[in-house]
């Protein structure tokens, strides 16, 4: 088992108020798989996305990713799983402005503390691989929006990690981009065998997935298998 | 880490150049600052040094014995007049005071001294020939005074430069031509090489030497015989100086039958408090023109801090972005520290430029000695990395603790 969530609550307070975003969610996901996570927001999916990112801590609960039980990591560890484990894309891309594609590309090795003329190497072949070779010396203002993902795509992918983030990542698209980076990231998948976890409220986003997990009031309300672009998305009753 | 120190460090230098307008503005401060200290530091310096050869010109390592209580002037008058210093005094500490590697002593006035058709009032003084050795004088033509001068009386003088161009053509040989002070004939045996101003500001060229005995007796003349205006001893070296003048002061008082409670009947200077005095002034000068720098330091810093403080919240998402893909919070605090001191550390050395720019056009146009030190270059560069890291640690600091999930999100 790649990740494993148990019973994982997230509460937080503000002010008197006690709010719930997670109340009790149970995952489990194995390693190759292409999950899309949907929800409308305010439902817990982003709070749920955090934790399973390493990005926060649950409340309660455990969370395993890898082996590793996250939910006891401190600050730092979380930032050494991060690097290793996780690639994340983002909804608007969040490319370092003004810095190349290279650079932009290298980042999760820069704090690997790997050798310059290894970062640049792998930073490299990892835009290769989202079809951005000679494009290494653009800045993120000189690409367009689908190029832009595709260089964060190639930061995800450079540090050769268990999971994929990709947290609303066709949200700044348009049709034509999105198509593309779906393909992307749906051959990164067949191909690679990479384990791809997609956030999204577009139903034909979350088409491209093999399995389909809903998140309503802080709790996984849905959680279906079936071949991509066929099935239905109908939530439980 | 050090790939991670090179790129942030090249990361540091790209941010700077991108901004150039905002990083010089920020900057300015430090270099104004920097630029002030190695300024004044020089100018304070090449004053310093400026004195400490105005007291090394009266010698090395000389204490001087005056008699009376001249501190107290007016109020003990009637003892002021009373002449309480000897020439047994001096032989007597000479004898006593295996510290002192040289005494001698001096009576002086000023008398006309006339050569050919020419005459010139100038301080003449009656020296033993310690003197020369513990005052450093040299000469520029002929020789010293000497013991056996000394011993027979002789009527032979010393004079400074001052006094050959007063009462010689120029291009006569003093030496060996006859001068006559208050009408007693006395034969030039040496010129002394010039000494220039001493730390009073009087001109120690303007002087004539002759045999303390000649003086006493058919000179100056005196209220009883060896009686002497100053005595002087040296030291081998400068830190021996305090037990000497202490070991003078308790000959001293014995020999003049002083009781505990009276106080002394004459006045111990070295050339170390004479000096200090001088010293002490252009210390004060160094000192608060240092204050000056300080406050201008610490107006850089504090727009140090502020620019970066700007720059934080400016790229709080890319600080997200790097926590999200593995910085931990060592880098986040790295990155903007070594922002924070490659920018003052640029302002200083571009300070450490105008200063000794500063300096030497203070040399050039105002006419003061200035002294550049290589400390006061290291002192400023190693202040302006201290000033970048403490005003870029709050910064820096701020930056490290932001929320991943929250920065990720900043609009």
């Amino acid at each position: 088992m790649l990740i494993s969530c148990q019973d994982i609550w997230k509460i937080y307070r503000l002010g008197d108020v006690e709010v719930q975003a997670l109340r009790g969610v149970s995952l489990d996901i194995t390693r190759g798989e292409f999950v899309a996570v949907m929800g409308a927001s305010g439902s817990g999916k982003s709070t749920l996305m955090n934790i399973v990112g390493c990005l926060d801590l649950p409340t309660k609960g455990g969370y395993w990713l890898d082996g590793l039980d996250v939910a006891r990591a401190g600050q730092d560890e979380l930032a050494e799983i991060r690097n290793r484990k996780i690639g994340f894309v983002f909804q608007n891309f969040n490319l370092i402005p003004r810095t190349s594609a290279l650079e932009n590309a290298q980042l999760p090795l820069f704090y690997r503390g790997l050798s310059l003329r290894e970062q640049r190497a792998r930073a490299a072949s990892a835009l290769a691989r989202v079809g951005l070779s000679g494009r290494e010396q653009h800045y993120p203002a000189q690409l367009s929006g689908g190029q832009q993902q595709r260089v964060a795509i190639a930061r995800a992918l450079v540090s050769a990690p268990s999971i994929l983030l990709a947290d609303e990542p066709t949200g700044n698209l348009d049709t034509e981009s999105s198509r593309e980076i779906m393909k992307t990231l749906e051959r990164l998948n067949q191909e690679d065998g990479i384990t791809v976890i997609l956030v999204t409220h577009e139903k034909d986003i979350a088409a491209y997935a093999l399995r389909q997990i809903l998140v309503k009031d802080g709790q996984v309300v849905s959680d279906r298998s079936g071949t991509p672009h066929a099935l239905p998305l109908t939530p439980h009753g | 880490m050090g790939a991670f120190l090179l790129l942030t460090i090249m990361t540091a230098f790209r941010i700077l150049s991108r901004n150039r307008l905002r990083a010089g503005l920020t900057m300015l401060g430090i270099i104004i600052g920097v630029g002030a200290v190695i300024a004044m530091v020089s100018i304070g310096e090449g004053a310093k040094a400026a004195v400490r050869a105005q007291v090394a010109s009266m010698g090395t390592n000389v204490i001087i014995v005056l008699p009376g209580a001249t501190t107290v002037g007016g109020v003990r008058g009637a003892q002021g007049s009373a002449v309480t210093l000897t020439m047994a005094d001096a032989l007597d500490f000479k004898k006593k005071i295996p510290l002192l590697s040289e005494t001698a002593w001096s009576k002086r006035d000023v008398m006309q001294v006339v050569a050919g058709n020419k005459n010139w009032n100038v301080p003449v003084n009656g020296i033993s020939p310690g003197y020369l050795t513990i005052r450093d004088w040299s000469y520029s033509s002929g020789g010293p005074i000497t013991q056996v001068d000394m011993d027979a009386g002789a009527r032979v003088a010393l004079i400074g430069q001052t006094v050959v161009e007063n009462l010689f053509e120029l291009g006569e040989e003093p030496v060996g031509s006859a001068i006559r002070i208050k009408n007693v004939p006395f034969k030039v045996v040496g010129v002394l090489a010039p000494k220039g101003q001493s730390a009073q500001g009087s001109d120690q060229d303007d002087i004539v030497f002759i045999p303390f005995t000649t003086a006493e007796r058919k000179v100056l003349g005196t209220q009883f015989l060896g009686s002497v205006g100053a005595l002087f001893a040296s030291t081998d070296h400068p830190e021996d100086l305090p037990a000497a003048v202490e070991a003078i002061r308790d000959v001293l008082r014995a020999r003049h039958r002083l009781q505990p409670d009276q106080p002394d009947d004459f006045t111990i200077r070295t050339q170390v408090d004479i000096g200090k005095v001088q010293e002490g002034t252009s210390h004060t000068l160094t000192l608060m023109m240092f204050a000056v720098a300080s406050i201008s330091l610490l107006v850089g810093g504090i727009g140090i801090m502020n620019i970066l403080l700007v720059s934080v919240t400016e790229r709080t998402r890319e600080i997200g972005v790097r926590m999200a893909v593995g910085a931990k919070r060592r880098h986040i605090l790295a990155q903007f520290l070594i922002e924070a001191m490659t920018l003052s550390l640029v302002g200083g050395i571009v300070g450490i430029l105008f200063g000794v720019v500063g300096a030497r056009a203070t040399t050039m146009l105002a006419g003061w000695p200035t002294i550049i030190s290589a400390e006061s270059i290291l002192i400023a560069f190693l202040f302006s990395l201290a000033v970048g890291l403490f005003f870029g640690l709050y910064p820096a600091n701020k930056a490290s603790r932001l929320n991943p999930i929250e920065a990720l999100r900043y609009e």
